[in-house]
């Protein structure tokens, strides 16, 4: 907020202070750079000596440490060494490694809350296990004075302990008070304070019944279920930004004739921004010098490179192919159509967030259940005895037998079990209640660009051409850096074809290559600048001399696992469907291949999500499969959604379900997953149920002795724990 | 029953210390890597402080 309140001409506070910092690193040597790496492959002891020991050997480096869990290197250097060199370090000495933006991982660098919770769950446990201790000596016999001696030396550890660990209770619970709303923490919260207050009154009255033991216990299980809650969050949190941390948002801004790398947060409407070949377009915004070729895939869906020259406008997120460009922005950061889309989604999944989890549904059942039947049974004894302090103890320990140390396990200990085996297999599970809206799936929505395909086209008709044409074609295509030219590249070189000699070959930016062959000319682009007639499906042209030009013909290469994935889904009773913004042919093609027979081509974004609101009104329930900014709509309409990693950011954000590797294969698996994930969640409420229903009428007849409600209490506890640990 | 007066506070002070240790290891960030920690112990290097 105070950025916004601040009358500042560029649009970051940092940009004001870069002036002031660049003073001060004059004045004084540069301060220390933390560099942040991604290192996918370390996975072993010699790894992180490997990797720690030749980022310590590179000159400036004064520190590296590896962490395994995150797999992760963070090393501290000297203000002129950049990631890029440590990257190259690194991949010299057989690692992979990726720059990731400190900015967006500072988030989750210390897990404040994470800690917080651990350090209540370990006070609550040390107090509980004291106390525990008493209070055996208290059921094995101790009388009378020793008695509440024990009763006062649990009392003094219990309430400091409860006060400080059950913090977060009582917050969640006020909170929800204040809204008028009943969450599980309201009765905990009751439960907690009625056990201490009717314990205390107990012991001043030397009474042989106190629940000291019990609050401790009910406060560290319920904490367990919160910390496991916590962690598997935290663990899908920090692996999301670290996918976000991957696109470190840097461009070119060309300032008279000076180009300088900066922030992306640093440029304005109306600068010059220039963006090599394969590079995404950080602005919207128009091109003004250059011709290339834009892969609007990600946008649109379809397939073939558009021509770009001077003129065109472009829009933040299209990667450029060929030729450098150079654009003036006509909008920047939070204005380009990527983020208005990406605010757009997050509007739209407001809407889903209206989902209520079972936990809740339990929550809303059991919450004023526990308190009427305690009401109740203090009613009913007071009527009967007339006694005030026996109806209170009784009360009280209706609602702590009844209290929900099981539900508050139940769902925590089966989602934490399910969303680890999810992670192991790569997918990413962001919205908590994104595992029960995928156990009821039965329509499948897939995009084709980049989900179902991998985006880089395949040669399919090679075999056309004779050994000399392909090696002059092969000449042409090695040095470009065009998806077409790769792929003829891929496939000459896997045929084992030798490339033919040529001379003076160029890149003419968004036509192809060009090259002398013992005096005549060769050509490999577009029909137009080639003199051929355009074809419908994806090509690229060949002319040698005057001979009449040859069309290389490619199609999509298929993404790993997508075949598997269909047809597991299929023979799973899912209905599978294909909708995308590609044109008729290449989209029949593809679902011929796939086998699906529902496919829907020429899609523009707003049909898309269209469709998928189609089928949710018609009670089917949508799992959508896509990565594009065209997706993004009918990712947050349906009921549940999954993108790539290599997705686009506002993709990403709108899905439930981010895939780490590029294989389909686990999507079929993450169904089962769920399925069986819904099938403890609602085993575990079925032995809650149980265990109240054994143990509520001893405590409402006034048996419940301490003995018996820590007994049940654990005992209940321990069945959902290990219950969960089925899922394994 | 004298030696009440010895063990109560013996063992809550034992409680204690572990309370404290734990509070230690918490603060010095040692679970921020745990698969790490399990691995590092197999290098040969000596290593003689958690990470900072």
């Amino acid at each position: 907020m105070t950025a916004a309140l601040r009358p500042s001409v560029s649009a970051c506070p940092a940009c004001d202070a870069a002036p002031a910092a660049a003073a001060l690193a004059d004045a004084a040597p540069l301060p220390d750079a933390r560099i942040a790496l991604s290192v996918p492959a370390v996975h072993c002891a010699a790894c992180i000596s490997t990797v720690e020991g030749a980022l310590a050997r590179h000159p400036g480096v004064k520190s590296a440490r590896v962490n395994l869990t995150l797999k992760r290197a963070s090393v501290e250097a000297d203000a002129e060494v950049s990631a890029a060199e440590l990257a190259e370090v690194l991949a010299k000495a057989g690692y992979e490694a990726h720059e990731l933006d400190a900015g967006t991982l500072s988030a989750t660098e210390n897990d404040k809350a994470g800690r917080d919770l651990l350090m209540r769950l370990a006070v609550a446990g040390f107090a509980s296990m004291n106390v525990m201790l008493l209070s055996i000596s208290v059921w094995s016999g101790a009388e009378a004075a020793t008695r509440d001696l024990f009763h006062w030396i649990s009392a003094a550890i219990a309430l400091p302990t409860i006060i400080f660990s059950g913090k977060p209770f009582y917050v969640h619970a006020w909170n929800a008070l204040k809204n008028r709303r009943l969450n599980m923490d309201v009765p905990i919260v009751l439960a907690i304070v009625l056990a201490v207050v009717t314990s205390l009154w107990e012991t001043s009255l030397s009474g042989e019944h106190a629940y000291f033991d019990a609050a401790l216990a009910l406060v560290f299980f319920l904490l367990a279920g919160r910390y496991l809650d916590h962690r598997t969050r935290a663990v899908a949190r920090s692996a999301a930004e670290e996918l976000a941390a991957l696109e470190v948002p840097r461009a070119t801004r060309v300032c008279e004739g000076v180009e300088d790398v900066v922030q992306v947060s640093e440029l304005n409407v109306g600068d010059l921004v220039l963006v090599k070949p394969g590079g995404r377009m950080p602005v919207d915004g128009e091109i003004v010098d250059g011709r290339s070729e834009l892969d609007r895939s990600l946008l649109t869906g379809e397939t073939l490179p558009v021509f770009a020259e001077p003129g065109l406008g472009v829009s933040a997120g299209e990667v450029n192919l060929t030729g450098p460009l150079v654009i003036r922005a006509s909008a920047v950061g939070e204005q380009t159509s990527l983020h208005r889309m990406a605010d757009l989604v997050a509007v739209a999944e407001s809407g889903r967030s209206n989902y209520t989890s079972l936990a809740d549904k339990a929550a809303k059942l059991y919450a004023p259940g526990v308190h009427i039947l305690s009401a109740l049974s203090f009613l009913g004894w007071y009527l009967y005895t007339f006694d005030m302090r026996t109806a209170l103890n009784i009360a009280a320990a209706v609602l702590i037998i009844t209290c929900p140390c099981a539900l508050g396990l139940a769902v925590p200990a089966v989602t934490t079990a399910a969303s680890g085996r999810l992670f192991r297999k790569g997918m990413l599970i962001k919205h908590s209640t994104a595992l029960e809206r995928m156990a009821q799936v039965d329509t499948v929505v897939f995009d084709k660009t980049g989900t179902l395909t991998a985006g880089a086209p395949e040669l399919v008709n090679a075999e056309t051409f004779s050994e000399e044409e392909f090696g002059v074609a092969l000449a042409l295509a090695m040095g470009s850096s065009h998806p077409l030219s790769q792929a003829i590249t891929h496939a000459g070189q896997a045929a084992g074809i030798r490339p033919a000699r040529l001379n003076e070959i160029e890149e003419v930016p968004g036509y192809g290559t060009q090259g002398q062959l013992e005096g005549r000319r060769v050509r490999l682009g577009r029909a137009s600048w080639v003199g051929a007639d355009a074809r419908e499906q994806t090509s690229a042209y060949l002319s040698i001399g005057d001979a009449a030009p040859k069309a290389f013909l490619f199609a999509d290469s298929l993404r790993a696992g997508a075949e598997e994935a269909v047809a597991a889904l299929k023979d799973a009773g899912m209905n599978v469907v294909l909708i995308s913004g590609d044109t008729t042919g290449a989209v029949e093609t593809l679902a011929e291949r796939l086998g699906i027979e529902r496919w829907v081509a020429e899609a523009l974004p707003e049909d898309k999500a269209m469709r998928v609101q189609a089928m949710s009104d018609k009670g089917q329930h949508v799992l959508m499969v896509g990565d594009g900014l065209n997706d993004t709509a009918a990712l947050a309409a349906a009921h549940v959604s999954i993108s790539p990693a290599s997705a686009l950011d506002a993709a990403r954000v709108a899905s439930d379900i981010v895939l780490l590797g590029g294989d389909l294969s686990p999507i079929p698996d993450a169904l089962v997953t769920s399925a069986s994930a819904i099938k403890r969640i609602r085993e575990n409420f079925q032995i809650a149920t149980v265990y109240n229903v054994i143990a509520v009428p001893l405590a409402v007849a006034g048996l419940a002795t301490p003995l018996i409600a820590a007994l049940a209490m654990s005992l209940s506890s321990i069945t959902v724990s290990l219950n969960a640990l089925r899922l394994r | 029953m004298q030696i009440l007066a010895y063990l109560i506070p013996i063992s809550l002070f034992l409680g204690g210390v572990g309370l404290v240790a734990f509070v230690y290891t918490v603060r010095s960030n040692q679970y921020d890597d745990p698969e790490g920690d399990a691995q590092r112990i197999l290098s040969g290097q000596y290593d003689d402080k958690p990470k900072t």
